[in-house]
This record gives C-alpha cells, sequence and structure tokens, in this order.
C-alpha cells in the first residue's frame, strides 16, 4: 500500500478578489519504506502539498488518500485523530514549547492521546536516549542547540509511531554539519518498511539522501525521480 | 491500516483532561514574567473590591450603627420629614404618651440624638454626639463600658462617654473618669467610659438620660426627637407601626426599615457611593485590562506552538482545557491572595478609631468572587478564539 495517493488535486486559496492556485492538477505517490522529497524554489506549492495531504488543509479538487483512506470521506475532528495517530510532523522552526522540556515536548502526541504525562515524558526519554540526547532530557528548549531541538522534534514526530513522518524544510535552521546528521537520522527512520518519510526542502545539500524525488515548480509536478 | 473512521475512538477521558492540566501547568508557570502579571492582575482587581467595597459597606453601616445597636426596640417613632437618623426633627412629649396608650405597644421610652458643642476645661470647644437615653430603662445605653458603670448617667449632671472620643478629645491621657465639660453653661462629668457603634463623623459620643438632656436645653419647648417602641409578642411589628402612625400622625418605622432609610440616604444623597463605585470600577477596569492583556499575550507568543499541537492531533477542546485550567489557576491564586490581603488589612486597622467597624462580609467575598470570574472568562474568550482560530497550517510557513 502506498502512504500517500494523490491524484489530480489542485488547490486554490481565495483573499478577497484575488485567487492563487497553490497546486495545479498533481497526481503524486508517496510509498511506504521510502525517504521522499519535494524540492522546488519558495512558493511552487510544496507546503501545500504536504498540508493536503496530512489533511491540514482540504485541496479545492482531486483526491488525497492517505494510508489507503479517502480523506475527503473524513470530518474534521476524524482527521484530527487520523493525524494525532498515524502522523508525525517535523517543522522548520521546531515549535517546541519554550516552557516545557526537552522530554516533555517530545512525549506531547503521546499527551494529546491521553497519555499521563510523566508516562508519556518516560517514553520520550528513551527515544531520545536513541537519538543520542540522552543527556538533555531535561533541558528547555532555550538551553538546547538548533541541532538538538531539531532531535527533540524529531523525537516528538516518532512517540507516538506513526506511519508517516512529514518534515517541512527540517535542516533550513541548522548548519550544514547539523542538517547532515539530522538528516541521516531521517534517512534510518524510513529504512522501516512500514513507514514513509515525506521532505519538503530546497536545500541541495541534502538530495542525495532521498530515495524518490519529486520536483515542483508553479504548483506543478516537473519530475519524479527514484533513485 | 489500523486507522477506521467508523470505528473512531471514544471522546478523550478524564485522564486526558489531566495530561492537559498538567501541561497547562507547566506552560504557565514556566513563563515568569507573564504568570506573575496575570496574578498581579487578578490581585490587584480583588484587593480593591474587597477592601474599597467592605470600607464602604463599613461607613454605609456606621450611618445607621445606632438604630442597629439598639436591639430592644423594634419601631421608631419619628416625625413625618425625617430621612435619617441625623436629622432629628422634635416632636411633642405627649406623643410618648399618646404611644404607650396603642394596643400592641409593651413600652415605649424617649431617645434622643443630636449635636452639641461642650467647652472643655482648657477653653476649647468640640462638637460631640449626644444620645439621651430613658432614665429608667436606660434603653439604648451602651453598656460595654471600660471603666465605670453605664448606668451612673441616671446620676445628676453625669454622662459617659465612648472610649475613641475620649482619645479622639485628650490624646495621650489614660482613661480616668470625673473630666469635666460645659454644654450650654451647664456643668457634666464624664463618670464612665465605654466602647460604643461608631458612628459616620469620628465625633466623640456622650451618653446621658433623657432627664438630663432636657436640662442641658431647658429653652427650647419640644426636644424629644425619637420614640422607640417594643412590641407587644402576639402583635406583629408592622400591625403596630401602621397604628401608631394612624393614632399619632407620626413616622413609624421598624428597627430594620429606619437603619436601611439612613443608609439609603447616605447612599443615594452623599458623593460616598460614587467615589467608592469610581474606585471600584477602576479597580476592575485596570485588574481586567492587565489581565485580558497579559493573557492575550501568551497566547498569541505561543500561537504557532498551539498550531503545531493542532497539526499534530490536539483538538480544539484540549486546547480549551488547557487555557481554561491557566485562566482557572491564575484566578483562583490572584482571588486568593487579594482576599488575603484584604482580610490581612482589615485585621492591621482594627484598632484604628476610623475603620472601626469594618469587616470582610460574605457577600463582599462572592461579589469579588464573581467579578474575578468575569475577568477571567472575557480573558480567555478573546484569547481561545485566536486558538481556535489558529490554522495548523500556519506552522509549515517557516
Amino acid at each position: 500500500m502506498n502512504a500517500i495517493q494523490l491524484t489530480n488535486v489542485s488547490k486554490q486559496y481565495q483573499s478577497g478578489d484575488q485567487s492563487t492556485l497553490a497546486l495545479d492538477n498533481v497526481t503524486l505517490t508517496i510509498p511506504m519504506g521510502k525517504l521522499s522529497m519535494l524540492v522546488g524554489p519558495s512558493g511552487c506549492g510544496k507546503t501545500t502539498l504536504i498540508s493536503v495531504a496530512s489533511g491540514i488543509l482540504t485541496p479545492t479538487s482531486g483526491e488525497v488518500v492517505t494510508l489507503g483512506y479517502p480523506l475527503s470521506t473524513l470530518s474534521d475532528t476524524q482527521k484530527v485523530t487520523f493525524r494525532r495517530q498515524h502522523i508525525g510532523f517535523i517543522f522548520q522552526q521546531f515549535n517546541l514549547l519554550s516552557s516545557l522540556t526537552a522530554a516533555e515536548n517530545a512525549a506531547m502526541p503521546l499527551v494529546a492521546s491521553g497519555v499521563p504525562l510523566h508516562k508519556a515524558t518516560q517514553q520520550a526519554i528513551t527515544l531520545l536516549n536513541d537519538l543520542g540526547m540522552g543527556a538533555h532530557c531535561h533541558k528547555l528548549p532555550r538551553q538546547l542547540s538548533g541541532g538538538q531541538q531539531q532531535r527533540v522534534a524529531i523525537a516528538r514526530s516518532l512517540v507516538h509511531e506513526p506511519d508517516i513522518i512529514i518534515c517541512d524544510e527540517p535542516t533550513a535552521s541548522l548548519d550544514g554539519k547539523t542538517g547532515h546528521d539530522v538528516m541521516e537520522i531521517l534517512r534510518h527512520i524510513a529504512n522501516d518498511p512500514k513507514r514513509a518519510v515525506l521532505i519538503v526542502s530546497h536545500d541541495t545539500r541534502v538530495f542525495s539522501f532521498a530515495d524518490h524525488l519529486v520536483e515542483m515548480a508553479d504548483g506543478q509536478m516537473l519530475t519524479s525521480t527514484s533513485n | 491500516m489500523s486507522f477506521n473512521p467508523h470505528t473512531l475512538p471514544p471522546p478523550p477521558p478524564t485522564r486526558i483532561v489531566i495530561a492537559m492540566w498538567s501541561v497547562a501547568l507547566k506552560m504557565l508557570l514556566g513563563d515568569k514574567a507573564k504568570y506573575f502579571g496575570l496574578v498581579f492582575g487578578v490581585t490587584f482587581a480583588s484587593l480593591l473590591m474587597g477592601q474599597q467595597v467592605s470600607v464602604f459597606i463599613s461607613l454605609m453601616t456606621r450611618t445607621a450603627g445606632l438604630i442597629f445597636d439598639l436591639t430592644e426596640a423594634d419601631i421608631w417613632v419619628m416625625d413625618q420629614r425625617v430621612r435619617y437618623i441625623d436629622e432629628a426633627e422634635p416632636i411633642r412629649d405627649i406623643d410618648l404618651s399618646v404611644v404607650r396608650s396603642i394596643q400592641g405597644v409593651e413600652w415605649a421610652v424617649p431617645f434622643y440624638k443630636g449635636v452639641a458643642t461642650v467647652r472643655q476645661a482648657n477653653g476649647l470647644s468640640q462638637v460631640v454626639v449626644l444620645v439621651g437615653v430613658d432614665d429608667i430603662s436606660l434603653v439604648g445605653l451602651a453598656t460595654d463600658t471600660i471603666l465605670g458603670k453605664a448606668t451612673v448617667i441616671t446620676q445628676p449632671q453625669t454622662a459617659m462617654m465612648d472610649k475613641n472620643g475620649y482619645k479622639f478629645m485628650w490624646p495621650n491621657t489614660p482613661f480616668e473618669i470625673g473630666k469635666e465639660l460645659e454644654i450650654n453653661d451647664n456643668r457634666l462629668v464624664i463618670n464612665a467610659i465605654c466602647n460604643a457603634a461608631p458612628t459616620l463623623t469620628t465625633y466623640p459620643t456622650l451618653y446621658v438620660s433623657y432627664s438630663t438632656v432636657t436640662q442641658l436645653f431647658p429653652q427650647s419647648r419640644n426636644k424629644l426627637p425619637f420614640i422607640v417602641v417594643k412590641v407587644a409578642k402576639s402583635e406583629s411589628v408592622q400591625d403596630v407601626a401602621n397604628r401608631i402612625q394612624k393614632e399619632t400622625g407620626l413616622q413609624a418605622l421598624s428597627r430594620i426599615e429606619f437603619a436601611w432609610r439612613s443608609i439609603n440616604y447616605f447612599a443615594t444623597r452623599t458623593g460616598i457611593p460614587i467615589n467608592f463605585g469610581i474606585t471600584v470600577f477602576l479597580g476592575v477596569l485596570i485588574g481586567a485590562a492587565i489581565t485580558a492583556q497579559t493573557f492575550y499575550l501568551f497566547i498569541v507568543e505561543n500561537l504557532k506552538q498551539f498550531a503545531a499541537m493542532k497539526a499534530f492531533g490536539f483538538t480544539n477542546a484540549q486546547l480549551f482545557q488547557l487555557v481554561a485550567f491557566q485562566a482557572l489557576f491564575v484566578g483562583v491564586i490572584g482571588y486568593s491572595l487579594g482576599m488575603g490581603l484584604t482580610a490581612l488589612f482589615i485585621r492591621s486597622v482594627a484598632n484604628v478609631p476610623a475603620f472601626r467597624g469594618l469587616t470582610l462580609h460574605w457577600q463582599v467575598v462572592a461579589g469579588a468572587a464573581t467579578m474575578i470570574t468575569l475577568i477571567i472568562l472575557l480573558s480567555i474568550l478573546v484569547s481561545l478564539l485566536k486558538v481556535f482560530r489558529a490554522d495548523p497550517a500556519m506552522v509549515f510557513r517557516g
């Protein structure tokens, strides 16, 4: 089964009298067990695509089937539950809660499912240890470097064992070495055949990590290459 | 895949609520500056409401202190034009006998309350509140003496003064009996000192017998301002009051009615309520502004994090719990501190004459709690709208 299947998907934003076509008839398949990468210049529709694929945005037309289920048939509440159970997110700006420790931040998706904070934190600590962050579990985000914060964000995206990891420019706020380390981790995660990793990036240094490279421009898919 | 939208998990159980509260508390306490700002806002509003309203109630109660204290009497009889206790219009002495003859009246005695100017031994003058009670029954006489006996006022040219009045007239002087005063060229000896109900003014209160009053002001024909009446047990106060009004043409009010009439007079005819009202209003306004603005900023600064939480599966209901718990926590802490400080203030001024009778009534505590709840609701209402409208997609926008 494919992780994500987009068929003739378009997304139009309306602002007053002006409309912008962010996705223009995109058909795309994101397979399981692979690291897929969406690349292209800013404003080409990458972010809109991952928002649509994860059920955060609803497409104007076309069909999105994620993990075998058409998202258009889900209510907003069902989409939230779907994301909570099956999708992990990694953001460019990490978006960690400043008052919570690294472990507590990583535990958030479990808390959303009702796991008590202390239990969820224990699970997150195990994961942070695996990511080489054992010594930093109880530090606040401001006490961590950018690379360390992104590792916390990776742990947060994995703690509830989702099927799909969606990453938005995960290396954009990091230096070359740290970005490379983060990509190594994501590469390792994608080796799991029951998991798909979808990365949006315009950082050419990380393209070589992709199993599947999708190039976009002006809301359209230009090329789709598998390594 | 395991997900089936038709067999979605049940609504969030209680454990989700508890988990959200843990996160809410950590988020709130993690930003110390904002946390203290929020608590300060609520504390400030609570303190101003509690303290100012208590002082106001105390002042208003003082206007009717004498009436409240005269618990033996059920009815006050006075001239029709009297609107409050300090507005004493003399009635005819014969009316006392008429009232005594009315069915349902167990007893009726004269009661004098007026102001007089006394001259001290050193020649200085001082305005005092003069209370004249019935020579036989002594109804209306303060009985809590700290020096001498209250009954001493039945002797000629003898008076009892309230403790704070004594301190006011002879500051830094130990309490002693035998001090002499002069009213209308009549000598008056203070042979007892007592605790008395506080009055609106800080004038000393002099207790004398009614016959002493008549000797102090011999030139005026009518001196009697009030008759206080005890109603027979088998009769209703209202019925007897109606009979007195009908028979005498005077105004007859129950004790509580007259007390409220006095309070209402001061509440509606003086600037006291407006001034206190403005202070309380400003306190509420400033407290609400500080709380609402700080809370709003707190939410706005974390908006992207809230959007991220929505992206990875937090529902609006869960975020509501988070924000509401934070607001509730701040509200409870701030309100408790505010009321605690109010109680501390009242306790610390317990011995200050100007604040005598100051009490924190449960109605004030409940009223302040209601206002703080409204402030908190207002604060979270605006903030929650922002959270609910936060688009999870915004976290992808760099």
